[in-house]
């Protein structure tokens, strides 16, 4: 056994990756030979470490040492300081790994202390293609308790204990799922993984297959032998590469290690899982748009019942499960379910990811316990809001779910508690808002995603929607009027009811959410027509007064050259006249403002 | 190659020493000084040796850190051996020594005192 001395962790998750550690590791192992250290020093490229903010990332054990925002260039300096000589690079650490003069582990960090991880646990400590690594970390250990000392029933029975529910978003007991999927009895049976995850800022999903992707494989496996099934699929979309390459690799290491395909670990059971590529749409998410797009038909939601339990893949039984949701079973499996029971709140137990984003210090993944504040997750995890803005919403559960306000910063998370304050657990996004966000535009931003992602298979939906965006269009354009408001809630509220799938059922949350805790905004639009953030555009106005001395700078930078020096002489000899904004060809871009000096501010915004 | 319970098993054991090295707690330290007296005194063969002598053994949980300048560069090279909450400091060394240390103070838990710092290290 090879061994050696220090191990150096690059990210390769879909962020760091494309902040370049595929080179970084590349000049790693090159600057490694240039030292003659290459065989004292191990290089592992892991999935998301999380703290996507810092990337790339770069982590060196022992010490475990944590570098931020590693580019290409710093890669020799790190080898020949830290590697060769033993003295940690201190300006390329991570702002927060340096306590004074004292140097932190990657663990200690508060980003990572304040976390609980259990589906993320090996995210950024193995190595997602390797197996071996995998196994280690007690990997595929509940496969083969499973198979060698229980009874499918007693799997179903621990599941149900653990008291686990969806992590896609509508929080479905898991348990009593694969009891129904057990249930029902047919010659083929499938279990399917979603991995269509498709809200905006989200990627909890993606960054677990991406890390750990035998978690996945091995909770399927499990699932099977639980509900009788010996087929899995996993739907995951084509704009994932990495993720799709790692799961072939896994599946593949799987096979080759007879963990999955005929009789596994030489018992009766076989099973055996599939990738099928989705091509984005949003809809298929939802878990019969998905059957229909696994069986090659265009993805569109069909009228439940029957359940996916019942009649799913193939008109067969069907067990449909998130990323997320198998991710914890493994860890269920091996501890108990009463040691998953005991984390959480008293209906939402464990752990639940979150994609941190919008206007927050560290945008990233976090793993948190159910019943965790939104400020803790804000303002201690998250880091708070830059350039000391005030907090004005966070938007949970992605296009579904509804903004919520500084007032329920202090509500613990769980399903219940944002359902019954107008949001949703959703997947797990986890937008911030700043003073400087315009909550009409983003209820507008919302449904024109919904909007274009509405499969069209059911009127409200497919019509609704679209009614819904023309009037904030209108509104935000300064047309609008107090009776649009009350349109807008009516039309709302008859989608809600109306629509056939969950994507057509929530669509509208956004704007009832804001419309609730952010009526006066709407108010300024419709009744001052101005947009107290001036973020929409229409509702903006820029004049020059009369502090102009007349330099000019604004006219140089005027895109449209539509400020010219027609106002009052301010110097009779240079005859120079102060700037006027021809307002009929003003496109609102502010680069006047941003271009009249400091000393003289005599551009306003109204 | 499909694999036996046991053989996964094996596998997974192995795996596991290589991965030590990223789990805080250690067995056994080396901390080598690698200020510029120590590497100038020749601390990187020393380093080399040990590193290799690990290897050979197939020892695990067996950290090998470095350090900066400890004061007494007179006494380079030199790396401390920490056990548990002892700690012990080998100064002078050479290759040769580095693998002596190795062998009987990590392997078989002999301290070798003739080429710790001095008295007041002894137990």
């Amino acid at each position: 056994m090879q061994y050696y001395r220090a191990h150096v962790l690059i990210c390769g998750g879909t962020g760091c990756t494309s902040g370049k550690s595929l080179e970084i590791k590349a000049e790693l192992e090159k600057q490694l030979v240039t030292y003659g250290i290459e065989n004292e020093v191990k290089v592992v490229m892991t999935g998301c470490f999380g703290l996507c903010e810092a990337g790339p990332i770069m982590v060196v054990y022992p010490e475990g040492t944590f570098y931020a925002h590693v580019q290409v260039k710093d890669v020799k300096k790190i080898v020949e300081e830290h590697l060769f000589k033993g003295r940690i690079v201190k300006e390329k650490l991570y702002y927060e790994a340096l306590d004074e003069d004292k140097v932190i582990s990657v663990n200690e960090v508060e980003f990572y202390a304040k976390q609980k991880r259990i589906a993320l646990s090996n995210c950024g400590v193995i190595d997602p293609e390797n197996i071996d690594e995998y196994l280690a970390k007690d990997g595929y250990q509940a496969l083969i308790k499973v198979l060698t000392d229980m009874k499918p029933r007693e799997v179903i029975e621990e599941i149900k204990k653990s008291g686990l529910r969806g992590r896609g978003g509508a929080g479905f007991p898991t348990g009593l799922k694969w009891e129904f999927a057990s249930n029902y009895e047919d010659d083929m049976k499938y279990v399917c993984c979603n991995a269509d995850e498709g809200d905006p800022g989200a990627f909890m999903d993606r960054s677990i297959l991406e890390g750990t992707p035998h978690s996945v494989i091995e909770a399927m496996t499990i699932a099977g032998y639980a509900t009788g099934s010996k087929k899995g699929y996993i739907y995951i979309r084509a704009e994932y590469p990495i993720a799709v390459k790692r799961l072939e690799i896994a599946i593949k290491q799987a096979k080759d290690y007879g963990l999955l395909g005929n009789n596994i670990l030489d018992t009766k059971f076989s099973f055996d899982i599939e990738i099928r590529l989705g091509a984005g749409a949003f809809v298929c998410g939802e878990e019969t748009a998905l059957i229909e797009s696994i069986e090659g038909k265009r993805g569109m939601p069909r009228t439940k019942p029957p359940f996916p339990a019942e009649k799913g893949i193939w008109g067969k039984p069907t067990l449909i499960n998130n990323v997320e949701t198998f991710a914890n079973i493994p860890a269920i499996i091996l501890k108990g379910g009463e040691w998953f029971g005991s984390i959480g709140t008293e209906k939402s137990k464990g752990t639940k990811v979150f994609a941190l984003g919008g206007k927050i210090k560290n945008t990233g993944l976090v793993e948190i316990p159910m019943g965790t504040t939104l400020r803790e997750v804000i303002y201690g995890i998250g880091g708070g809001i830059p350039d000391n803005k005030k907090f004005k919403a966070v938007q949970t559960g992605g296009p579904s779910g509804g903004c919520l306000t500084a007032e329920h910063l202090d509500t613990p998370i769980d399903y219940d508690n944002l359902v019954s304050i107008g949001s949703m657990m959703g997947s797990g996004g986890m937008i911030v808002m700043d003073e400087d966000t315009c909550m009409v535009d983003i209820a507008r931003f919302f449904l024109d995603f919904t909007c274009e992602e509405s499969c069209g298979k059911c009127t409200p939906c497919r019509e609704g929607t679209k009614r819904l965006k023309e009037i904030l269009d209108k509104i935000v354009a300064g047309n609008g009027t107090i009776e649009d408001l009350d349109r807008l809630e009516n039309l709302a509220g008859y989608i809600k009811d109306n629509a056939l799938c969950n994507l057509g059922q929530t669509a509208p949350n956004p704007v009832i959410s804001t419309l609730k805790f952010f009526r006066d905004e709407y108010m300024a639009h419709v009744v001052d027509k101005k947009c107290p953030t001036s973020v929409c555009k229409d509702l903006l106005q820029y004049t020059i007064t009369d502090k102009c001395i007349g330099c000019g700078s604004c006219a140089k930078v005027c895109p449209q050259g539509c400020i010219e020096p027609l106002g009052k002489e301010i110097n009779s000899k240079t005859k120079r006249r102060q700037y006027v904004i021809d307002q009929n060809k003003c496109i609102k871009c502010g680069a006047c403002l941003e271009a009249c000096p400091p000393k003289v501010k005599a551009i306003i915004r109204k | 190659m499909k694999k036996s319970v046991e053989e996964l098993m094996k596998i997974r054991q192995e795996t596991l020493k290589k991965m030590e090295l990223r789990e805080n707690d250690a067995h056994c330290r080396i901390v080598v000084g690698m200020g510029t007296c120590g590497i100038s005194a020749g601390a990187r063969p020393c380093l080399t040796a040990i590193v290799d002598e690990v290897n050979k053994r197939g020892l695990s949980n067996v950290q090998i850190v470095q350090t900066g300048c400890v004061g007494m560069c007179r006494l380079e090279p030199m790396f401390d051996v920490i056990i548990g909450d002892k700690k012990y400091t080998y100064v002078d060394m050479t290759p040769e020594k580095s693998r002596q240390v190795v062998v009987e103070h990590i392997v078989n838990n002999r301290v070798i005192h003739e080429y710790t710092i001095g008295e007041e290290e002894k137990e």
